[in-house]
This record gives structure tokens, sequence and C-alpha cells, in this order.
């Protein structure tokens, strides 16, 4: 699947809901439902402070491919982390740099990436999109 | 929607906006200069709003208080001005721990040019100022104490008039930031004895980019201005210049003249709100303490000292998470660590919701806001 592929499928996913609500109980399932992030790689240099929710989020490049593992403390941003991660991660830097990333957006998520509430969100899309950059 | 951050920013009424847009469109025309006859309006109405907060704060003279942005502002003019006065190496401010940041990093920032330090009066596990302990923080050294009247996160309004006696029996002036206390609890600076106060209009239902610092005449004579420009000097010339006399020395610029007359409105509109609040008090302190899973910041023994601002965590469900669902189910609350960092460090929290409650709320909002709040819970643990 390619990531414009992976990205249709997320917002299709999202297009069976109606109600706000509903959206939200589906990321927070999501979110609990996120592959563990150690504990001890809960480090301040993974980590993305913001004024609401902390996310870590780290990464390694294997057999050309960007790998990423995020953790949020909060739920609905943790459903958002697996999102991102179900389209970003195991990628080639240079299929992720060429990325419009406008999937938070087109799933009508886009108060949760209000500049303005300087939550971790905003910075984990700008440190894949730079891990990418670094790595093409 | 149900709006419950009043203690953010207030909802302005029609009076004040009216009075605001009248400004604009109007009466615009730049204060203290010109001597055309719009200009004189403006500035009759932008000098007698200083009238009408001189009284409604209960200070002695129209010359003490100061037209700023906002409290944020008073704070930074009063930091400077006052550390250029009376500050030396080595002497000390006095903050508490549950501060805004505004009443934090202008400390700070002038204590670092000073070569001064700041020491700390905590809270207790219910919000209370430990104040038994102010006594022994005041040394010879200290220059000025500085407290929330209200404090933004805890909603706790605090004993000024104690604070002010500790502090002066060991001649130390105070400084108190009223952002929230205006809003709650009537303010008389003659009374309380208190050296300097700031607040904010938008908080308390008069224009935003307006606010008010109160200073005693002998202090502020004293402090040289905070900004040089137009309207604070006397004479220019490049020999030397001198400043205008008290309230001007400290209104550099043209200050937001379409703004400051709503403060007249405002505090028509406010005068009889006070307490207006009770019902909605005891009915939602009692509810979140009631609920196990709620942890409530801001506890006093008295409910006649708490203010319609509530404070809380729930087990297990992350602000950000509630927030962002009772947003979706039309009620809008704040979240986060509400410009209080170290409060939030001194519970061991990242951060918490806060529900304010202005007086256009009612006590079915109180209710409806628990119901959804229940569910919020619901969907998260």
């Amino acid at each position: 699947m390619t990531l414009e592929q992976a990205k249709r499928q997320v917002v299709e996913e999202f297009s069976f809901f109606d109600e706000w609500l509903d959206k939200y109980e589906y990321l927070i399932g999501l979110g609990k439902e996120l592959e563990p992030y150690p504990e001890s790689d809960k480090t301040d240099d993974r980590l993305i402070k913001g004024c609401q929710s902390r996310v870590w989020l780290d990464w390694k490049m294997e057999g050309g491919l960007l790998l990423f593992r995020a953790d949020s403390d909060a739920l609905i941003t943790k459903g958002i982390i697996s999102l991102l991660l179900r389209v970003y991660s195991g990628r080639t830097p240079s299929e992720i740099a060429e990325d419009d990333f406008s999937l938070v957006d087109r799933i009508g998520l886009r108060a949760n990436l209000s500049p303005t509430r300087a939550n971790g969100l905003v910075s984990m899309i700008a440190t894949i999109r730079a891990a990418a950059k670094d790595n093409v | 929607m149900i709006y419950l951050d009043n203690a953010a920013t207030s909802v302005r009424p029609r009076a004040v906006i009216d009075k605001w847009t009248y400004m604009s469109s109007q009466c615009n025309a730049n204060i203290h200069r010109a001597v055309y006859g719009l200009a004189i309006e403006s500035t009759t109405e932008y000098e007698s709003a200083r009238d009408a907060v001189r009284g409604f704060i209960g200070a002695g003279s129209r010359e003490e208080i100061i037209f700023t942005s906002g409290t944020t502002e008073s704070i930074n003019l009063l930091a400077f001005s006052f550390g250029e006065a009376y500050v030396r190496e080595g002497d000390e401010i006095v903050v508490t721990e549950a501060e805004h940041h505004s009443n934090i990093v202008p400390w700070q920032m002038m204590c670092a040019r000073k070569g001064a330090s700041i020491k700390v009066l905590g809270v207790d596990e219910r919000g209370r100022l430990r104040l038994p302990e102010l006594e022994s923080l005041l040394t010879p050294r200290t220059r000025l104490v500085c407290v929330a009247q209200i404090s933004n996160v805890l909603g706790i309004k605090n004993p000024l008039k104690e604070i002010v006696n500790i502090c002066h029996s060991k001649g130390c002036p105070v400084f108190v930031d009223g952002a929230q206390g205006i809003v709650h609890e009537r303010v008389n600076v003659t009374e309380s004895d208190c050296d300097f106060y700031a607040f904010s209009g938008h908080k308390m239902y008069a224009a935003p980019g307006t606010g008010v610092l109160y200073g005693k005449k002998r202090f502020l004579e004293e402090m040289p201005p905070y900004m040089g420009g137009g309207e604070m000097i006397k004479s220019v010339s490049f020999s030397g210049t001198s400043y205008a006399p008290l309230p001007m020395k400290f209104e550099a610029g043209t200050r937001n003249f379409a703004g400051v007359p709503s403060f007249k409105p405002a505090i028509e509109w406010m005068s009889d709100k006070y307490d207006s609040d009770r019902e909605i008090v005891t009915y939602m302190t009692e509810a979140l303490k009631s609920d196990g899973r709620i942890t409530l910041y801001g506890d006093p023994e008295d409910l006649a000292d708490k203010a319609p601002l509530f404070s809380f965590t729930v087990k297990g469900a992350h602000h950000e998470d509630l927030a962002l669902i009772l947003d979706k189910m039309g009620i809008a609350v704040r979240s986060g660590q509400m410009c209080a960092e170290p409060l939030m460090d001194r519970y061991g929290v990242s951060g918490m919701v806060r529900a304010s409650f202005g007086p256009e709320n009612t006590p079915e909002e109180a209710a409806e806001f628990m119901k959804c709040l229940d569910r919020a819970i619901k969907m998260l643990v």
C-alpha cells in the first residue's frame, strides 16, 4: 500500500462517522490499542512538551525505511498518533518528504492542530517531516 | 454553547460593546493632544473612565490610576519601575506558589537585572496560602510581596487585609494581582491598604487591551517611567527631558482610547453582580468533591471564600481529552497548565481542567456541565 492509499483509507474510515463524539470514541479506542512505548524511552530529548498533551517520538532508519514509535499522555492525541504511525512509519524518507501532511486536516481534526494550543501533535508532524528530509 | 471560560475572558454586556463601538466609529480622535471638539470628547471619555475606576476601587486620587494594556503590562511596568527605584543587589521579592506566570516572570526578569532574588510562599493541599510562614519569609532585604487576590487556578479569595498587615508590620509594601479578584470580590485599595493593585479590563467585562495599575502616589512619584515617548513628557530637548506628572508619566504612546471608556459601563453593569454566584459555587463544590474520580484544587473551609472557578483533575483521564470531548458536547472549558506551571508542579500534575462561571451562567448550566463531565469521563476511563 502506498502512502497515498494508506491516507485515503484513513479518510474513508473517518467518513463513516457523522458525530464528533463517535470520531473521538474511535480515536480513544485506537489510542488504547497503540503499541506500548517503552517507559525508559520517555526521555526529555524525545519529549515534545506542550501546554496540553505531551508527546514522545522516536525514530530510526532500518533497511532504507523510516520507523517511528510514539506515545502521548492523552488518549485522543494517542489515537491520532496511531493513525499517523500507520500512514508514515515504515516508508522511505523520500515518500514521506514529498507528502503534504494534510491527513489530520482531511479527517476534520484541524482543531487538534491549532498552533496556539502549542500541543505536541504539531511538533510531532514537524519532527516526522524533518526526520524524512534529513534521511532523503 | 455553555461558556465556562470566564476566567480567561468575560462575556461583555451590550452597554460595553455599544460604548466601545461608539468610541471606534463616532468618537475617533486621539486623546490629550488636539483642541478640536471630537478630540476633547474622546479625552473626556477616557479621563472620566479614570474617575470611574478610581471610585470603583476606592483609590484616593485619580493620579494613582494608570491605564495599561492589561494586568500583564501593569505588572511589567511595576516590576521595571519599582525595581529601578527600590531594588538593589541582594534584595528579595516574595511571590506565592499560586501565581500566574505574569506575576512571576516580570519579577524574575527584574531580579536578574538587579541581582536580587525571589522567595516563594507556598500553598497547602487545599490551595490555601501558608500564611503563618509569610512573616518568616520577610527579611530586611524584602522589597515587595506579590500576591494574587484570587489565583486563576485555585479560585480562593486570599485574606488581603491580613497579608497587608503582616507585610506592613515588617515595613514591606504589597502588590496585589487582581486580575481574577476584581471580578468576584468588591475591592477597596484604601481599606485593604495594599500599595499596588493591577487588573485587566477584558476579564471584568470591559474591552480587551485595557488594564489598570493602581499605586500609592508616594511610590509612583519616586518611580521612573517604564516607557519613553509621547504623552509622558513635560519637555524634551537633546540636553535633557523632563517627565509629565502622574498619571501621564506612565502612559507613554497612544493608549487604547477606544477601549478604556468601556470601563465605565462595565463597572456600572457588574456592580450588582457580586455574590450572584453563590448557588453555583455551593452546587459545583459539592458535586466535584463528592465524585471519587475527581480531585478539586482550591477548597477553602468556608465556601464564602470560593470564587466560581473550579480546577480539577480526573483519575485516569487527561485534561486535554476531557476538554476536547466537552467541546463537542457544547461546553467550553479551559485545560492545561493555566499559565501556572509552578502550581501544577506543586500538585504533581501536567495540567488541569478549569470551569469558570460568570454572572450569565445559570445553575442549570452547572448541572448540565456535571452531566456532560460524567459522560466524558466514562468515554475515557
